[in-house]
This record gives structure tokens, C-alpha cells and sequence, in this order.
């Protein structure tokens, strides 16, 4: 690819006087040697397999094996019909279709892992949330999949986008700068003002711990896909306002690559620390898995990668 | 570019791939870990013993890591939805199934062992789940490797020769199939050993069937992408 960081991604953008997604469409085919149709076909099927999850979510009766989660994204969307919310109807739509895909993704649903699939809800959260109330046709929201697949592509390359390797910041908080920077572009913004988008939203999960109850993606997970997919959209707002962020958004990604490095191991999907480590979290755990005299030894924390 | 490896290549790493729930690095992993195994045995086996290793030992049952590995050894890709009832359908069809866990601390924390074995023969092989659904295999029958499952591959098995790359290189360059990756693996010098080679291009049956007949090849496997 041509680009290795955010600003050569706006960059090029810039120059060639090209949307983000058309960038990311045309470097994948240059790097990969496959016609661009093929890839934008492909990508139409994983915006498919994303709305089968989403519309699974919000219709059918969804546990996980656990039994932790399912069933708060129809409770979130019953609450909508209402019509009286705080947070508003763009927002909360994104966030009961985040919930939606995650808790599909907890019973072993069919889910597009972007970029993980503990983070699975973020991205066609705010798509779907947001698709119907812009108007928007499927060719502009496979666009938008392009542009956070752009964004994503920086970010794991040049930080992580597991929580085993860098906490939930590098996963729900790289689904969250995805998506905000998408938005931005879905929205009519320009790919600077997506840049500012990204580094907006990613300073504002730094230092997020990877948690699972139990060892499991479902608690706190499900929950913090929905608070991604609010802080992608205010993000995304935030930077349409003409908002910048002071710091670049390259250095939120490297400031992310050494909060991750400097969190111990207990925080990083090991379930051996915050909310997993909690008198509730350790009574699930034995629950669901019975004791185990190992985890003493565990305490230096095991890492994904 | 400069100075930084890009461990992710394609928008697809990123938006990608379609699974089963609920880890990609538990989940979907696993699943290609069983495929990848299940193709380097080269046929259906009859029994498969799966030893878990660190968090793939203590967290196995929550992330479906079991029927993920199971779908994977009977051949399903990580979106394949029959994943979920894995451990029933391989009871179905006669593949018996024992999982068991173990203390390795020096072995990557997402580690599975897996013994396939039916009446012509068993395989030992070490697979790895690197996050974002990515594996490496790392060990089959005692030789080393380092094989992620993404490009077109050939197992070269042969007699430990000088002169054999170069013969077995020369088919591919005949044919115009560039060589991206190759490793090498001996049991002891000028004994058994294993070329494995990853191209960009697809490796037909002919190109296979002609290294095959290249002196001190034993037998050539070719696999395509996982």
C-alpha cells in the first residue's frame, strides 16, 4: 500500500482529490493484484453477512451459551419505540444495532470480525444506525466499510487491534476511530476533518482495559461495542463541527501502542483483572468453569501476540 | 513504509473475516487450525486427540474453541454454521473426539496439539492462534514450520539431497509460478526432510505430479489457500 500512516492516507486522498474509499479500493487492488470489481463485490457480502447479524439481533430471541448476554438490544429498541430518549434517536438506533451484532456474536452468531470480532458491533452499528436516517444507497455504505477497513489498516499495523495485545482500546477503541473517521466521510465531510474524527475517538478510549468476565467476549464487551458506537458518531460530529484535534491522529496511535505496551498483562483479556476480577466476575467464573488453582500462576498474564 | 513490517496486508484482514462468534482469535482461529490440520493429514481421520494449551486450556469451553477445532478437522471454513453443532455431527460421522488440556508454559498462549490418526496412518501437528483469526501452523510429524494457510503451498517430502530446490524451483519458474516463501525442515542430514513452498500463483495438479517424479522426491502435496 502506499500509505502507512493517517496522514499519508489524507494525504493521497488530497492530492488525487479522492475519497478515502476510493483510495483504500484502489491500493487493495494494486497490492493484491485482484480487479477492483471482485473487491468491491466482496465487500457488498460482508456488508450482507453484517446486516443478516444485525437484523437477528433486534429480532430474535439471542443467548449466549454462557447465558451472560442477549436480549438488550430488543429491550433497547422497545425503549426507542417509545420516543422519549436522552440520547436521541441517530445515536441510539447505532447503539442497539451494535448491541445487536455483538450479542449474535456472543451466541455464536455469523458476524464479520472488523477488526475483531470482540469488537464486531461497533462498525455496522453506526452503519446500520445511520444508513436509513442520511439516505444513504448500499454503494455509499460499502464505501464506508472501505474507509474504516483504511483507517483499521493503519492502526493494526502500526499499534494493535487485539485486546490480548493492547486492552480494549485496541479493539473497541480501534472499531470506534474506524467508524467515526467513516462517518465523517459518509456524512459529506472531507478526509482531513476524518482524520481528526479518528484521533477524536481513539483519545477517548486510551487506556481501556480488556476485561472479560469469566475470560469470555460478551461482559463488559457487548456493552462498551454500544459506548464505541456513541463515541464514533459524537466524534464524527465533533470533527464536522470544524472541531481539530490537537494532537494528530498518527499520535494517538502511537501514544495507544505505548498505553498498551505499558498495561500489565491482568488487563489485557487474561480475566484476571478489572471487572473479571471482581467479586460478581470471579462468581461467574466459577459458575460457568469451577475453580482453578492455576491462575496463581498466571499473574505475569498471557498475551496474544 | 518505512521501517515498520505491515503485519496486516489487505482491507479484508481488517474487515474481515465472516465467522462464528464470539473470538476470532478463539474461534475463528481455532477453526482454521483444525482445517489446516486436518488438510496437511490429507483425509477424513477416524480419531483426533486435541491437547489446548494456556488460554486456549482455560477458556476453551466459553469460546466454542472446542467446536471450533472439531468444525475445522471435519473441513468447515470459520463462517460455516454448522460449527456450532460440530461435536454432535463428528459423532455422526464416526470421528472420535478427546480434548484434553495441558501446562505448557513455554508454548504460545494460544496453542493446540492435535493428534489425527485413522487405520493408514496418524499425524502430529502444532497449530498457533495469532489474533484477528490469522494461525500458523508450527510443527507436523516432527518437522518445523512457520505456515499461515494464505497462499497456495507445496509439501515437497524428499530425501535429504543437495540439488533438490533448485529441481523443484525450476518446475515452478517453467510455469511461471513465482515462489513467495519456502522453508526447509530435516529430520538429520541426507534423511528425511520437508520443503514447504507458499507461491502467488495456483500450483496445478501437473505442476505437482511433475515434481513428484523429480529423483528423491518421496511424495508432493499441494493445498490451496485456507
Amino acid at each position: 500500500m502506499q500509505f502507512s500512516t493517517i496522514e499519508e492516507l489524507v494525504q493521497l486522498a488530497e492530492a488525487q482529490g479522492q475519497a478515502i474509499a476510493d483510495i483504500m479500493i484502489e491500493e487493495e487492488a494494486l497490492a493484491t493484484g485482484v480487479p477492483k470489481e471482485k473487491i468491491i463485490s466482496k465487500m457488498f457480502q460482508h456488508l450482507d453477512t453484517m446486516e443478516k447479524a444485525v437484523q437477528r439481533g433486534l429480532t430474535e430471541e439471542i443467548r449466549s451459551r454462557s447465558g451472560l448476554t442477549g436480549g438488550d438490544a430488543r429491550k433497547l429498541e422497545g425503549y426507542l419505540r417509545q420516543g422519549s430518549t436522552l440520547s436521541g434517536q441517530r445515536v441510539l438506533q447505532a447503539v442497539s444495532r451494535a448491541i445487536a451484532t455483538n450479542e449474535v456474536n456472543a451466541a455464536m452468531g455469523t458476524i464479520v470480525a472488523t477488526p475483531t470480532a470482540g469488537a464486531s458491533g461497533v462498525i455496522p452499528g453506526c452503519l446500520f444506525g445511520l444508513a436509513g436516517e442520511l439516505g444513504v444507497d448500499r454503494d455509499v455504505m460499502v464505501r464506508f466499510l472501505f474507509t474504516s477497513g483504511a483507517i483499521g489498516y493503519v492502526i493494526a499495523n502500526r499499534s494493535f487491534i487485539s485486546g490480548a495485545a493492547g486492552g480494549c482500546q485496541a479493539e473497541v477503541g480501534s472499531a470506534s476511530a474506524m467508524a467515526a473517521g467513516a462517518i465523517v466521510e459518509m456524512a459529506g465531510g472531507t478526509p482531513r476533518q476524518s482524520a481528526h474524527a479518528v484521533a477524536i475517538a481513539l483519545k477517548n478510549t486510551l487506556g481501556l482495559v480488556c476485561d472479560p468476565v469469566a475470560g469470555l467476549v460478551e461482559v463488559p464487551c457487548v456493552m462498551r461495542n454500544a459506548m464505541g458506537a456513541s463515541n464514533a458518531i459524537v466524534s464524527a460530529d465533533l470533527a464536522l463541527a470544524g472541531i481539530e484535534s490537537i494532537i494528530p491522529a498518527d499520535e494517538v496511535i502511537g501514544a495507544m501502542y505505548r498505553v498498551g505496551q505499558a498495561m500489565p498483562g491482568t488487563l489485557k483479556e487474561t480475566a484476571l483483572g478489572g471487572l473479571a476480577a471482581t467479586p460478581t466476575g470471579e462468581r461467574h467464573r466459577q459458575r460457568l468453569f469451577g475453580s482453578s488453582h492455576e491462575r496463581a500462576e498466571e499473574k505475569g498474564g498471557i498475551q496474544d501476540e | 513504509m518505512a521501517g515498520i513490517a505491515m503485519k496486516y496486508r489487505s482491507v479484508f484482514d481488517i474487515i474481515g473475516p465472516v465467522m462464528i462468534g464470539p473470538s476470532s482469535s478463539h474461534t475463528a482461529g481455532a477453526a482454521r487450525i483444525g482445517r489446516m490440520a486436518r488438510r496437511l493429514f490429507g483425509r477424513v481421520p477416524h480419531k483426533a486427540q486435541i491437547e489446548f494449551c494456556g488460554s486456549f486450556a482455560k477458556t476453551y469451553q466459553g469460546h466454542g474453541t472446542d467446536v471450533a477445532i472439531v468444525g475445522g478437522l471435519m473441513g468447515f471454513d470459520t463462517h460455516d454454521p454448522r460449527i456450532k453443532d460440530a461435536l454432535k455431527i463428528s459423532e455422526d460421522i464416526g470421528l472420535a473426539i478427546s480434548i484434553t488440556t495441558v501446562d505448557l508454559p513455554e508454548e504460545h498462549p494460544n496453542t493446540a496439539w492435535i493428534r489425527l490418526e485413522d487405520e493408514a496412518g496418524a499425524m502430529r501437528v502444532k497449530g498457533i492462534s495469532v489474533g484477528g483469526g490469522k494461525i500458523a501452523m508450527l510443527e507436523a510429524d516432527e518437522f518445523q514450520m512457520n505456515l499461515s494457510g494464505d497462499a497456495w503451498t507445496a509439501f515437497v517430502f524428499h530425501k535429504d539431497q543437495f540439488g533438490l530446490i533448485a529441481s523443484v524451483a525450476s518446475v515452478l519458474a517453467d510455469r511461471r509460478i513465482n515462489i513467495a516463501r519456502m522453508e526447509m525442515s530435516r529430520k538429520a542430514k541426507g534423511q528425511e526432510a520437508l520443503l514447504i513452498i507458499e507461491t502467488d500463483e495456483e500450483i496445478s495438479a501437473s505442476a505437482g505430479s511433475q515434481i513428484a517424479g523429480i529423483a528423491d522426491v518421496a511424495h508432493v502435496r499441494i493445498l490451496p489457500p485456507l
